[in-house]
């Protein structure tokens, strides 16, 4: 298994009150999102652990784009993975910031 | 993400956490343990496994109709729901807490929301011995007069050990998706061949260990419909009048288990024990809709209070 | 050992033992410095299914019912639970986990309760006899396991000799009485070069009260270390949020 971070910077805070949320199911071909509202404003990571080696360069642009499409500032997202299309990354990764932006 | 209200969802597809949201009163519910606390399993990086963050158990409280209650949702499709040294430390202790609570605060009821293929094998022996352990806690807790109810109807079932802690609850619902057994229909296929257990036969498997055989044969004690809010339905109801555990009640389990022996002791197949019950079209019980199911009456020794 | 070995090691001031059906056994034993102990057992590797699982539970409700509350000792040298589609539709767990309960009862009512594992132990039939007494001791010849090693390679699809090596660091896993006795599962075990009677003698001594510390045990011997920190975590939020 492969563990790494991909960090980068926001132009926003993500909206919401939510200081945490957890979405999916770490089972084959899926994967679980921890959300974690910890970090500056301006920053946000994604820590991934994978099962499946040798994607990171894969994961790395999944999940660029994704910061670049929505700037999660604050967020901290921690992933455990076993072997997940870039597409279902995506949508969960979209889902857990929904979850976050949600005002409770 | 589901449109769906909570509880109309429906039990087998949904998350652990899903059941607890819809199965409980809204927003009662606290977790323990909670996943930003990665209590995870130590044991899975050597088999280049990754983990869960709640090492596939949701623990906590709630309220179920206001009164308060414990609950612990196994997550079926994380690693088959197995027990491991996390998973099952956190089930202890949870049910110590209900034991120790119990003439203050503490819980009615402890709900636990069962899907499991048993003992994980990564773990095993952490994993054999939780299940020990919370079969103990599952007895304390009983002696100091909680209910602990039993919620089965997801795709992994009970099986192996979990088909044992579940014969110690002191309630028992399923649905029709439900299964409780001990050994998998593919353990039995590989140890005694095909002629004993085709475990492929899904129609074979349902009729050994699934919901409908278990509602009629007393194996299980509330049978419900698939969809969230009717397990919630039946916890309230079973919360409220489970059996202490205790000499009578086991007497009692010694008679019923004894006499459905004798019944049923040569019978290979479901519809065998429902020809023999004197239960209408014994062939179709598989078949027949939830409703009809629900009101076929149920045979004799079937409901008791002997658990 | 053979059964008589065990019981002529165990009761050298004599016993009585009697054969039943699907291999169960019960009977007495008598200890010089205790009085007798109640002696109820599943031998000769048989498979626990339903009729053997029932009967152990009614020789263990009569025994309970009785004023003497003398120890029940539980003989073990069985496998694994019965493989039989017939018995799993009968309601296998229900008849396993009665005789667990029962066996658990005992130990509620003030009976010290002791398994005595001297031959194989498996799975189900491993939790239902072994697991359920106040204590378990493992002597020569014991075979106690969750799953075979080849099983444990199917499933998590890596070789055996990579297994092995592992099982070498780690007895989270692996088979046997001394990954089982590291975890806290076995409470002692004994060799045949020091007298089993006295060992037994001073184990049921020892032996008291319906608690279960096997997590601390684990903790202690190093061989589960997580366990018992985390049910203690979750009792203390649990307290913290009554």
């Amino acid at each position: 298994m492969e563990q790494f971070q991909v960090r980068g910077t926001a132009t926003r805070r993500a909206p919401g009150s939510r200081r945490q949320a957890i979405i999916g199911v770490n089972a084959s071909g899926n994967l679980e999102v921890l959300i974690e509202r910890v970090l500056p404003d301006n920053e946000c990571l994604v820590e991934v652990a994978t099962a499946i080696t040798g994607f990171r360069d894969l994961w790395e642009a999944v999940i660029t784009e994704f910061f670049e499409r929505s700037s999660p500032g604050g967020l901290r997202f921690s992933i455990n993975d076993t072997g997940a299309r870039p597409e279902t990354v995506t949508l969960r990764l979209m889902q857990g910031l929904r979850i976050m932006e949600d005002e409770q | 993400m589901s449109i769906v209200q909570p509880h109309e969802a429906h039990w087998f597809e949904a998350s652990a956490r899903e059941r607890i949201a819809g199965l409980l009163d809204p927003d009662s519910f606290t977790e323990f343990l909670d996943p930003s606390q990665r209590a995870m399993s130590p044991h899975l990086a050597q088999f280049n496994l990754t983990g869960a963050f709640d090492d596939g158990l949701v623990v906590g409280s709630g309220r179920l109709k206001g009164e308060v209650v414990f609950v612990a949702a196994q997550e079926g499709r994380f690693l088959g729901g197995a027990f491991g040294e996390i998973h099952g430390g956190k089930l202890v202790g949870l049910l110590r807490a209900a034991r120790d609570l119990a003439s203050k605060n503490g819980p009615r009821g402890v709900l636990l929301l069962l899907d499991t293929g048993g003992v994980r094998l990564q773990e095993a022996n952490a994993g054999e011995l939780s299940i020990s352990e919370t079969i103990h806690a599952i007895i304390e807790a009983r002696l100091a007069g909680v209910a602990v109810v039993a919620l089965i109807g997801g795709r992994a079932g009970a099986f192996g050990g979990g088909g044992i802690v579940t014969a110690c609850c002191s309630r028992i619902i399923v649905s029709q998706h439900a299964r409780i057994g001990v050994s998998g229909p593919e353990v039995i296929e590989t140890n005694k061949g095909v002629e004993e257990f085709d475990s492929k036969d899904r129609g074979l498997v349902w009729r050994i260990t699934g919901g409908r055989t278990r509602a009629l044969l007393g194996g299980a004690d509330r049978y419900v419909r698939d969809r969230i809010k009717d397990f919630r339905a039946a916890a309230i109801d079973l919360m409220a009048n489970a059996p202490p555990f205790s000499a009578a009640t086991l007497a009692a389990e010694q008679q019923r288990l004894a006499d459905r022996l004798q019944r049923y002791g040569e019978c290979r197949d479901a519809p065998e024990i429902w020809r023999k019950a004197g239960i209408f079209e014994p062939d179709r019980i598989a078949d027949i809709s939830d409703d009809a199911f629900l009101a076929v009456p149920r045979p004799a020794g079937a409901s008791h209070d002997a658990r | 050992m053979t059964l008589d070995e065990v019981l002529v090691g165990l009761f050298p001031a004599g016993h009585t033992i009697e054969r039943g059906p699907n291999g169960t056994v019960r009977g007495t034993g008598r200890l010089d410095e205790i009085g007798d102990v109640e002696l109820i057992g599943i031998i000769d590797g048989t498979p626990l299914g339903i009729e053997g699982a029932l009967m152990l539970a009614a020789h263990v409700l009569t025994l309970v019912e009785q004023e003497n509350r003398l120890p029940i000792v539980v003989l073990v040298d069985t496998s694994s639970q019965n493989m039989s589609r017939r018995d799993e539709l009968l309601g296998l767990n229900e008849y396993l986990g009665h005789l667990y309960k029962c066996l658990a009862f005992a130990g509620t009512q003030g009976r010290r309760t002791v398994a005595v594992l001297y031959g194989g132990a498996a799975a189900g039939a491993f939790i239902t006899t072994a697991l359920s007494t106040l204590a378990l001791v493992a002597l020569p010849g014991a075979e106690p396991f969750v799953m075979d090693l080849p099983s444990i390679c199917h499933v998590t699809k890596l070789p055996l000799d990579q297994l092995n090596e592992m099982a070498e660091s780690t007895p989270i896993f692996a088979p046997g009485v001394d990954p089982l006795f590291a975890t806290g599962a076995v409470t002692e075990r004994w060799d045949a070069a020091n007298s089993l009677s006295k060992q037994l003698v001073a184990l049921l001594q020892r032996t008291s009260g319906f608690g279960d510390r096997r997590d601390q045990t684990g903790l202690e011997r190093g061989g589960r270390k997580q366990a018992a920190a985390i049910a203690e975590r979750v009792k203390d939020e649990a307290a913290k949020h009554a």
